[in-house]
């Protein structure tokens, strides 16, 4: 029977909790969020966005408008009309590509299902905004980031998709379902390549 | 030179009365004296707000409220205006006029109980030669109000709250005036001022002649600490307002600003029951030894209830909260027979005082201790005795 001892341990504990993390930082666990931050893990991922290479988000697009992450979305929230010269012949390129963030659920489906590595998920989650409308359908230019970019963000997966781009088109296929087509892949995953040979 | 210092705000207050026309200097010192109490304890309650806060965080090992001024100081000040801004919503079903009267019957017996104690040396509003009777039927006012929130409301919850207020409240309320009666008895007044004063002196020419340091003074501030802490809805006796299992009792329904006038008034009702406290067992303004008596009165006061308030935040930062039955067990079965032997071991102390003999002085303590400390000991194993304590075991969930 400890009669009121427990008490006074208790008052002891707290004590030592209330002088100590005066004095001992590795006491205070708190990571005072908008001025320190944890750094991401790589596996993070919040909402997709499109890889392109080069300087020019409009010419080194990987995005070829296949469409295939548009059928695959589950939650449908994904929207791209190719873009045609005008002659109406396509050109391998979305005119445009909307994806609204606020029906996305993040699930990754289109990545996996991309065969052009196009498609990548960000990890930008400060995305609050005063306009639910508006500001969270995202468009072509504010989804477009560099390669570099999305290098910053997984970089042991986006070491693999460069390994994977830099052998070659043939190599491409192994990721691509065997519904999709392989021809266009031959021709933008050679990121490289002047922004002419992208036109048909 | 320390004489004017101590007497500086009785002798400002002099002052200030005596611009005015002599009708009207009675009504003036009236309203000095309230404007000044609402003043300090509304200054103290921002202030212990914050303090609990971020006492309450280190306890936790976290950093508390640092974001608004300089380490958080203007938190109070942030608090105030998202009260104040707050929509002030009245469930449909409730009943309206009572739903409005219940913060104001919590705030203003509270403030009202502020009169009869004294602050300093000749700093008492009031001296009321009932003093105590008075602090103790305005507190009771606390208990209506909580009622009337909790009924008035027509939530379920705060039905609950209600209950259990009304249930806590009253059975504390016995030990918190018995354990107040042996003050009472060995002062022979009622009035604090009085009880101040019957403090004064010193033992052995150093030490105050305070309460705490008699058996029944020690046994009698400890019992005193108890029943006040359930008196005043803080935790581990925080059942009526239990977030966990009853939401906030009788709180759920307040939004804005009266919302805050509860707030207000559960701490207003802590400081004036530490304010009883020291002014009952410690020696109240006096200085703990004869040395620091320089020392202006007042602050003696508002350092002892800045410990009561220290104490206060420190047990709410470790004991967690207890059940309803034992509550009540705790009120029934171990401090009301507590207090009652505190009564007796007083008068005992009183009637040895004429003792005479070698080591009187050491058998009178150990007796008059003994009175108490015994039956604390067998009262705790009784009541423990047949109970488990431990880590709960489950039968039907394998």
């Amino acid at each position: 029977m400890n009669l009121g001892s427990g008490i006074l341990k208790g008052l002891v504990e707290t004590a030592r909790n209330f002088v100590g993390s005066y004095y001992d930082p590795a006491r205070l666990v708190t990571i005072q969020y908008p001025d320190e931050r944890l750094p991401l893990p790589e596996k993070a991922r919040s909402f997709p966005m499109l890889v392109y290479d080069g300087e020019d988000p409009e010419k080194g697009l990987r995005c070829v408008a296949c469409k295939i992450c548009e059928k695959e979305c589950p939650p449908q929230c994904i929207y791209i009309v190719l873009d045609r010269d005008e002659k109406g012949r396509p050109r391998r390129r979305p005119r445009i590509f909307d994806l609204d963030i606020s029906v996305c659920m993040s699930c990754q489906i289109c990545v996996e299902v991309c065969p052009f590595d196009s498609i990548k998920m960000n990890t930008e989650f400060e995305l609050s905004t005063a306009d639910r409308f508006g500001s969270l359908l995202l468009h072509k230019m504010d989804l477009a980031k560099p390669a570099s970019y999305y290098l910053g963000l997984h970089p042991v997966e986006a070491g693999q998709v460069n390994a994977r781009l830099a052998a070659g088109p043939g190599h491409a296929e192994t990721k691509a379902k065997p519904g999709a087509a392989p021809a266009p892949a031959a021709g933008t995953t050679s990121g490289a390549t002047p922004a002419g040979s992208d036109r048909t | 030179m320390f004489d004017a210092l101590d007497q500086l705000f009785v002798s400002l207050k002099h002052w200030l009365v005596g611009q005015l026309p002599a009708a009207l200097q009675p009504w003036a010192s009236l309203v000095i004296s309230a404007a000044a109490i609402l003043g300090v304890f509304m200054t103290l309650f921002a202030l212990t707000v914050l303090i609990e806060r971020k006492g309450l965080g280190r306890i936790q090992n976290r950093y508390g409220p640092n974001r608004v001024g300089p380490w958080g100081l203007l938190q109070p000040m942030a608090d105030f205006i998202k009260m104040l801004t707050k929509e002030d919503i009245v469930p449909s079903g409730a009943d309206r006029v009572v739903h409005f009267v219940a913060p104001l019957v919590m705030v203003v017996p509270v403030l009202l109980a502020y009169a009869v104690i004294p602050v300093g040396r000749n700093m008492a509003a009031v001296d009321f030669n009932a003093g105590l009777l008075f602090f103790f039927a305005v507190g009771a006012c606390i208990e209506l109000a909580v009622f009337m929130a909790g009924w008035s409301s027509r939530n379920k919850y705060s039905l609950l709250g209600g209950m259990r207020a009304i249930a806590q409240m009253i059975s504390y309320e016995l030990p918190l005036i018995l354990s107040t009666l042996p003050v009472v008895m060995l002062a022979g007044s009622m009035s604090l001022v009085d009880i101040t004063d019957a403090q004064g002196g010193h033992y052995g020419g150093w030490l105050a002649r305070w309460h705490v340091f008699t058996p029944w003074g020690l046994a009698g501030l400890l019992l005193f600490t108890v029943a006040a802490t359930a008196e005043s809805n803080r935790a581990p006796f925080d059942l009526p307002e239990g977030e966990s299992e009853i939401i906030a009792g009788h709180l759920v329904e307040y939004s804005g600003f009266k919302y805050a006038l509860f707030f207000i008034g559960e701490y207003l009702g802590m400081f004036a029951v530490s304010a009883l406290g020291i002014t009952l067992f410690l020696g109240g303004w006096r200085a703990p030894v004869l040395w620091l008596e320089w020392v202006p009165s007042y602050m003696w006061f508002f350092l002892k209830l800045g410990g009561f308030v220290a104490l206060f935040i420190w047990l709410r930062g470790t004991l967690p909260r207890l059940r309803a039955d034992h509550l009540m067990n705790l009120a029934w079965k171990f401090l009301l027979p507590l207090v009652l032997l505190n009564a007796m071991s007083a008068a005992l102390w009183h009637y040895t005082a004429q003792w005479t003999f070698a080591g009187a002085g050491l058998a009178r303590w150990l007796l008059c201790a003994s009175l108490v400390g015994v039956p604390y000991v067998v009262l705790g194993r009784r009541l423990f005795a047949g109970q488990h304590i431990g880590p709960r075991t489950y039968r039907m969930a394998a």
